[in-house]
């Protein structure tokens, strides 16, 4: 048999920090810190609000994206994988998708993570695990599934909460410039919403103040594996999500922020590694390996 | 040539499958769906299910439609969404003269309500006005949402409790010739923004109380708004709804307000409610389904309420709960609580629920699993009311389930801008002027409606197109009852601005049936509360008379069971809220039973 000549998480610590697979930056940091950190918002949450439609689900969800991972890691890479980049695959599924079947949240765990070993440009994934999983099942399967957008009690305190930590963490992992560069580009764009379809600036603002935006601020357009490596290439792409999502919006696009990391954050890593392979001193310069 | 690994073939084929999955699980709900979808003539129809409805209001001398309100003209701009209740139905024999009569709200400004006499010939006639009970949305007092009908004094005469976006009204049966206007004397407060109401015997004194849920909050006058903030906090955690009443039945056409001495003090939006003795302790609990937000099971000691909801599992997952409806829909004498929710496709599934209650007999409390997607009553567009009845008289009780919340312009809709505002905090969500325009488009307008005829073998399947249900009004209330005595459940809907439908039941021959109609002696007169359970060919069903149920609704208080061909060894145990039981055996199908309790 061939050796693979894929790559993927393995037990061995990253060296770059990361809100899936996370390694820390300093050494203060602890690679496990993502993980323990949704799943505090994910009880946090539940317990004040009761966020899980069902405990089932959510293991379900997290179960089958751990499962997939350790298979598809030993079948393919045959090594042990770091479960911690699919625990929070799972989990992100678990509270993102809303589903009243068990089926979808299997499918999407396993989607998620199955789309890290077989949508590979150059033996790297392209695509946010749950990103994809979850743009998928929306596209796929409009009928049977719709995302979180209601929850966590709509409370201003607990939204505050989240996004101090959630600050405060993605600060320490140094990619706290994707995030301030989405939310400040949201802001821009949500004006410039409002100005088109004459609606409250507030109801165009409203989005961002739900939780869903705090996971995928937070969590998926900030994923190493998933994002270019250059920080003023991170900020332009933050940019042009929200620039993205914007047209996707003006379309009356639901799920406009999720289709368009789908879209810009692929693309941005093609032409990433379009340009590294033609400046091969730009990329030891500027972008490490990803291992 | 490079070769591919094996292994990695595999994982894409995987891949590949797992994209392929949703498409194979809409090709089998599709395959279970068929029916629901294709319309089938009136013979074809009644040879596969059954039965077959058939629109006849006009011939029955019915032409009514539904008019909104016209609220605080701050709300313009959601004005469709916001004036999007007030049309209901409940089934009331007024007059005592055997047959089946309809109340029907309207909630217009200066809109009349209608009482239809039936009129034993296939018809109805209004008589609302000369009954007094027909001017009772003047501006200043609100405007009609629903109405519960009961014999608070237990005079034989069935009494109306009116409740209203406004002032709610208390009207006196004066034996069938006119009612009188009550609602002072009896201790009503001034002004409820209320969806719900229900009448029930809680403490088992005989005379029935009532219960009275609030959803906007009772100091907000919706026709002059001191602020626009009077929208709820959340879509799914609101708690700033209108207050909860529970009144306690003094005798002499008193009542006391109790509700937060008895446990009840719950601020959700409440648009449903229904009450049953869910764990057979004699004392009915009371369910209560909220819009933004869980539902509510108070459980009655018989002294106080006791909210057990997240215990139950019924308040566990928040969804907008627009229904309640109690049905035995496992012949296994328990009942099944039917609570509506809202879905639409690839915005948001949240699923109806079946509460099942879990076999537990060491248990002294009770407990539900949702099996509305096991047993295919799941998703229902966004759903507003629903009844349990045997429409097919097969043994089973069936279920009828409206919807449609906005229809205006068919192509055009406001579900983007809606889920736009429905995740924001609750300072935005919360304030009207924060929701974008409706400009006229639809939110989940012009939907199917769904009629499931239970199997019998624990699944439910569609019928509505087939059986000629094929309406597609924004649908509030639907009531059953066996309107021109016939012993078959007829069906009439009301629709916010819209028609008041009566699908007219045609049953197919050979099913038998069987009705009772109740009256209290020691329990109250209209002997709400009471529990008849019949045993049959081996299986047995439960059902009770009901204070109200649904949504704005309620049913013909005469129990119909549909039988089957040949029943035999038929009896029926019946369980008054007095606590006395009697049996009845070497009962004949195709009966009406008049039962009075014992002394």
């Amino acid at each position: 048999m061939s050796q693979p000549t894929i790559q993927t998480d393995t037990a061995k610590p990253e060296p770059r920090s990361s809100f899936r697979g996370w390694t820390p930056v300093s050494s203060s940091m602890n690679p496990y810190l993502p993980p323990v950190f949704i799943t505090l918002i994910l009880l946090v949450g539940h317990f004040s609000f009761g966020i899980l439609e069902s405990y089932k689900k959510t293991a379900l969800a997290i179960v089958s994206s751990m499962l997939c991972e350790l298979v598809l890691s030993r079948i393919l890479v045959h090594k042990w994988p770091n479960l911690a980049s699919s625990y929070i695959t799972g989990i992100s599924v678990g509270i993102l998708l809303r589903s009243p079947g068990y089926w979808p949240y299997a499918v999407c765990g396993l989607l998620s993570i199955t789309s890290k070993y077989v949508l590979r440009v150059k033996g790297r994934h392209i695509f946010n695990p749950s990103n994809f999983g979850i743009s998928a099942m929306l596209f796929l399967a409009s009928d049977a599934v719709a995302t979180l957008s209601i929850q966590w009690g709509n409370n201003l305190a607990a939204m505050a909460v989240i996004w101090v930590l959630g600050s405060l963490i993605i600060w320490r992992a140094r990619r706290f410039h994707i995030c301030a560069t989405y939310v400040a580009s949201f802001l821009l764009f949500s004006v410039i919403r409002a100005w088109a379809t004459g609606d409250p600036w507030l109801s165009e603002f409203s989005p961002i103040t739900g939780p869903e935006y705090q996971l995928f601020t937070f969590f998926m357009i900030t994923d190493p594996k998933t994002t270019v490596k250059p920080k003023w290439a991170q900020c332009v792409v933050a940019f042009s999500i929200a620039f993205v999502e914007m047209i996707l919006r003006l379309e009356q696009s639901i799920y406009a922020p999720l289709y368009a990391l789908f879209l810009v954050g692929p693309a941005a890593l093609v032409i990433e590694m379009m340009w590294n392979a033609r400046h091969p001193f730009a990329r030891s310069a500027a972008a490490p390996a990803l291992p | 040539m490079k070769r591919i690994p094996v292994a990695r073939i595999v994982v894409t084929l995987f891949f590949v499958g797992l994209l392929a999955t949703p498409a194979i699980m809409r090709w089998r709900l599709a395959q279970r769906t068929l029916a629901a979808h294709s319309t089938l003539d009136p013979q074809t129809s009644l040879a596969r299910h059954g039965f077959y409805l058939e629109e006849v209001s006009h011939a029955a001398g019915i032409d009514f439609v539904h008019q909104a309100p016209t609220l605080d003209a701050q709300l313009n701009p959601i004005m469709p969404e916001v004036a999007s209740m007030g049309a209901s139905v409940s089934v009331v024999d007024f007059d005592r003269d055997g047959w089946p009569d309809l109340y029907v709200t309207n909630s217009k400004e200066g809109s009349k309500n209608h009482l239809y006499r039936n009129m034993h010939d296939g018809t109805f006639k209004d008589v609302a006005e000369q009954m007094g009970v027909a001017d009772v949305n003047q501006p200043g007092t609100g405007v009609s949402m629903g109405a519960v009908w009961g014999d608070y004094d237990n005079d034989g005469y069935e009494d109306l409790f009116l409740y209203k976006w406004g002032r709610p009204e208390l009207f006196h049966n004066d034996q069938g010739h006119a009612f009188t206007r009550v609602t002072e004397q009896a201790g009503m407060p001034a002004w409820i923004n209320a969806n719900s109401a229900v009448w029930f015997d809680y403490d088992g004194d005989g005379k029935l109380d009532l219960f009275v849920g609030g959803y906007y909050p009772e100091d907000v006058d919706l026709w002059h708004l001191k602020n626009t903030r009077m929208m709820p906090e959340s879509f799914e955690y609101a708690k700033n709804g209108g207050r909860k009443y529970l009144f306690h039945n003094l005798g002499g056409g008193k009542f006391e307000e109790v509700s937060a001495k008895l446990g009840i003090s719950s601020r959700r939006w409440a648009l449903a409610a229904g009450a049953a003795d869910l764990r057979g302790t004699g004392h009915q609990d009371l369910f209560v389904a909220n819009d933004y937000g869980v539902s509510e099971l108070y459980l009655n000691d018989g002294k106080r309420f006791h909210e057990v909801g997240e215990q139950a599992g019924v308040g566990f997952a928040p969804k907008s709960g627009m229904n309640v409806a109690f049905g035995d829909v496992l012949n296994d004498g328990h009942y099944a609580v039917y609570v509506s929710n809202i879905s639409e496709n690839g915005t948001l599934i949240q699923g109806n629920n079946l509460w099942v209650p879990k076999e537990d007999p060491a248990s002294k409390t009770v407990s539900f699993e949702n099996l509305a997607r096991d047993m295919g009553v799941e998703l229902g567009g966004w759903s507003f009311g629903a009844q349990f009845g045997d429409l097919n008289n097969d043994g089973t009780l069936d279920l009828y389930l409206t919807n449609g919340y906005v229809s205006l312009d068919r192509n055009k809709s406001y579900w983007y801008d809606f889920t736009k505002i429905a995740g924001g905090n609750s300072a935005i969500i919360g304030d009207a002027k924060d929701w974008p325009a409706m400009e006229g488009r639809s939110l989940s307008g012009y939907q199917q409606k769904h009629v499931w005829l239970n199997d019998g073998a624990g699944h439910f399947v569609d019928v509505a197109q087939s059986v000629g249900v094929t309406d597609t009004y924004d649908g509030r209330a639907v009531a059953l009852a066996d309107l021109w005595n016939r012993g078959v459940l007829d069906v009439v809907v009301a629709n916010e601005r819209g028609p008041l439908l009566v699908y007219k039941n045609t049953v197919a021959p050979g099913n038998h049936w069987i009705e009772f109609s109740l009256k209290g002696s020691t329990s109250n007169r209209s002997a709400i509360g009471a529990a008849v359970e019949l045993s049959w060919n081996g299986q047995k069903q439960l059902q009770s008379v009901s204070g109200g149920s649904g949504f704005s609704a309620q049913n013909d208080r005469r129990l119909h069971f549909g039988l089957g061909k040949s029943p035999q060894a038929m009896s029926a145990i019946i369980h008054w809220p007095s606590g006395k039981v009697r049996t009845l055996t070497s009962l004949t199908a195709d009966k009406l039973y008049t039962i009075e309790e014992p002394q």
